[in-house]
């Protein structure tokens, strides 16, 4: 059970119960619901965005260990950070789950790198990555800041079926 | 079935030689789709070698074999749903699309605004979807009957449920999730008693139970091929004939016209009425194969074995802590066991048995209503077939075990 082992190594588990980002900002600059269809994984990110970083971030859902500890990794690791180094690490992350390489820029975050040899479960570890890149194109870099919360719902990111 | 039946039935089943995880794979997914014997393989090779051509069309040898071993498989079904009338029997991919059929070339037809379809809260989503689409489009109103506190549906509730504006009853014959038979010649009646059609999902059935479909009092039954051990692509639903006879088309093309001019057609009789373009000609020689298998091993057989290891499932699963199991108990209770571990998310459980060889199904199983109505969003389900042994529900149960311990670190309290 090597795979499966790494995977949920401690630092998963111990995210997975991590409560420091949950919660719902409100007001929120950007604020969007993701959704696996085929298990129910949902999660609400709401984010606060100024002078080209994000600021603050907060999450609710509820799903398998794998779908909230990464939502978990991920408020984590891009607090603070600006857009530009949030969509890098966006991409990395994809790059990893997808078992393209691992990224020096990972950091913490390459305790996910084991669900690319659980390919049921690669949807799992994405979906907290995909409601981000969701998030922040509905703010897009240079637009407006602040103002009006975004839509979620219905434009949400999507991955299977069932 | 002894150990001994259920060992030789093995042997029919290469891919129960497999080995997943580097252990000996314990397949508990055959609610999802079940694994198809070798006499269905070779049935659907021994077609594509030897006599594919395109039915119901040219005058050549090969074309008259694939339509002889087609209306075959056609014959084969209606006997296998204890019909008289091959004609009432019509090809589709799934029971799904079997159902979509009836919602359109029924539902669209017959119902009218302020007209009521009822179901139950225990449907599988392939027979509440295609309501949800009639009632939107016709100002139709889908009512769904609940669970009774015997975690079976309140047949008292849905006897009430049917009334002046119902035209519609549709459930199931075997539920996918609480693995329990209905009795449904009740339901039936009652449904008939106001002049509703009375449709029968029985995707979860035909693989357990033997079916007759007038003793039922069905109009309409619906089944899948890849869960009777068939391929998948290929579906039936059945309709009483003289009721199918009085519809019009579902999908138009080929091989359901009579005649055809530039501006409009004449279509065909039934069964053909309902099967336009070339058909899953290989997929249903496959399916009537599989129903030979089954019948050859016998449906009470596999009712009874499926039963047994049910029983045998949900006692060892009530032995362990912290496990929870959902459904009825009883004679009624099939081979199907959702399950959860409490504190743990149902896919972090089927993953932690993948790696152990062992493949079960976790998620609302498309029955999102009924995950509502057992206060779960999700669980783990266990299925089990004519060739799962009762050392693989050891196993399973050891397994489910182990992985309570594997996860408890997450189950501490947050």
């Amino acid at each position: 059970m090597t795979a499966l082992a790494q995977m949920y190594q401690a630092a998963i588990l111990e995210h997975a119960r991590r409560t420091r980002h949950r919660g719902v900002l409100d007001p929120a600059d950007a604020r969007q619901e993701g959704v696996n269809p085929s298990c129910g994984d949902e999660l609400l990110l709401t984010l606060r965005l100024a002078d080209g970083a994000v600021t603050a971030v907060r999450y609710e859902g509820k799903g398998c260990a794998i779908s909230q500890a990464s939502a978990s990794l991920m408020a984590e690791a891009i607090e603070g950070r600006s857009r530009a180094e949030v969509e890098a690490l966006i991409r990395h992350v994809k790059a990893m789950i997808h078992g393209e390489g691992l990224h020096p820029d990972l950091g913490e975050l390459a305790v996910l790198e084991g669900v690319r040899r659980l390919p049921a479960r690669v949807k799992c570890a994405a979906l907290a990555w995909t409601t981000l890149e969701a998030a922040l194109r509905t703010h897009p870099a240079g637009g407006p800041s602040g103002a009006e919360p975004a839509g979620a719902g219905s434009d949400g990111p999507e991955n299977g079926g069932g | 079935m002894t150990d001994h039946d259920v060992a030789l039935l093995r042997r029919d089943f290469p891919i129960l030689e497999r080995r997943v995880n580097d252990r000996p794979l314990v397949y508990l997914d055959s609610a999802a789709s079940a694994q198809a014997p070798r006499q269905v393989l070779e049935a659907v090779d021994r077609y594509r070698r030897r006599h594919h051509a395109n039915v119901h069309r040219g005058a050549h040898t090969l074309s008259a074999e694939a339509t002889e071993m087609y209306e075959g498989a056609r014959a084969r079904v209606a006997r296998f749903l204890r019909a008289d009338d091959p004609r009432g029997v019509v090809f589709t991919r799934n029971a799904t699309e079997a159902i979509n059929l009836v919602a359109h070339a029924y539902g669209r037809h017959r119902l009218r605004e302020g007209d009521e379809i009822v179901v139950t809260v225990a449907e599988h989503h392939a027979n509440l979807v295609p309501w949800h689409l009639l009632a939107a489009e016709r100002g139709v109103t889908v009512r769904g009957v609940p669970l009774g506190g015997d975690a079976r549906v309140d047949h008292d509730a849905l006897a009430a449920a049917i009334g002046e504006r119902t035209r519609i009853v549709a459930t199931y014959h075997v539920s996918n999730v609480l693995g329990n038979l209905q009795p449904l010649r009740a339901v039936a009646d009652a449904a008939h008693a106001v002049g509703a059609l009375f449709v029968v999902d029985g995707a979860q059935a035909a693989p357990h139970v033997p079916i007759d479909v007038a003793a039922l009092g069905a109009d309409a039954y619906a089944f899948s091929g890849h869960k009777v051990g068939g391929p998948t692509g290929i579906g039936a639903l059945w309709m009483r004939p003289e009721l199918l006879e009085t519809l019009p088309p579902f999908l138009g093309g080929g091989e359901m016209i009579r005649r055809v001019e530039v501006d409009h057609s004449s279509y065909a009789d039934i069964p053909m009425r309902f099967e336009a373009g070339t058909p899953a000609i290989a997929e249903a020689i496959g399916l009537a194969a599989a129903l030979d298998y089954l019948d050859a091993v016998g449906l009470e057989a596999i009712w009874d074995h499926d039963r047994a290891l049910a029983r045998y499932a949900l006692a060892r699963l009530a032995e362990l802590d912290g496990v929870t199991t959902y459904g009825p108990e009883g004679p009624d209770r099939g081979g199907i066991v959702p399950f959860n571990v409490d504190g743990v998310h149902p896919h972090d459980v089927a993953s932690f048995l993948d790696a152990e060889g062992i493949a079960v199904r976790a998620g609302h199983h498309c029955a999102q209503p009924l995950m509502r109505a057992l206060g779960v969003d999700a669980t783990a389900r266990a299925s089990f077939w004519l060739y799962t042994t009762e050392a693989e529900v050891d196993a399973f149960v050891d397994a489910v075990a182990r992985s309570r311990a594997f996860f408890a670190p997450l189950t501490v309290a947050r």
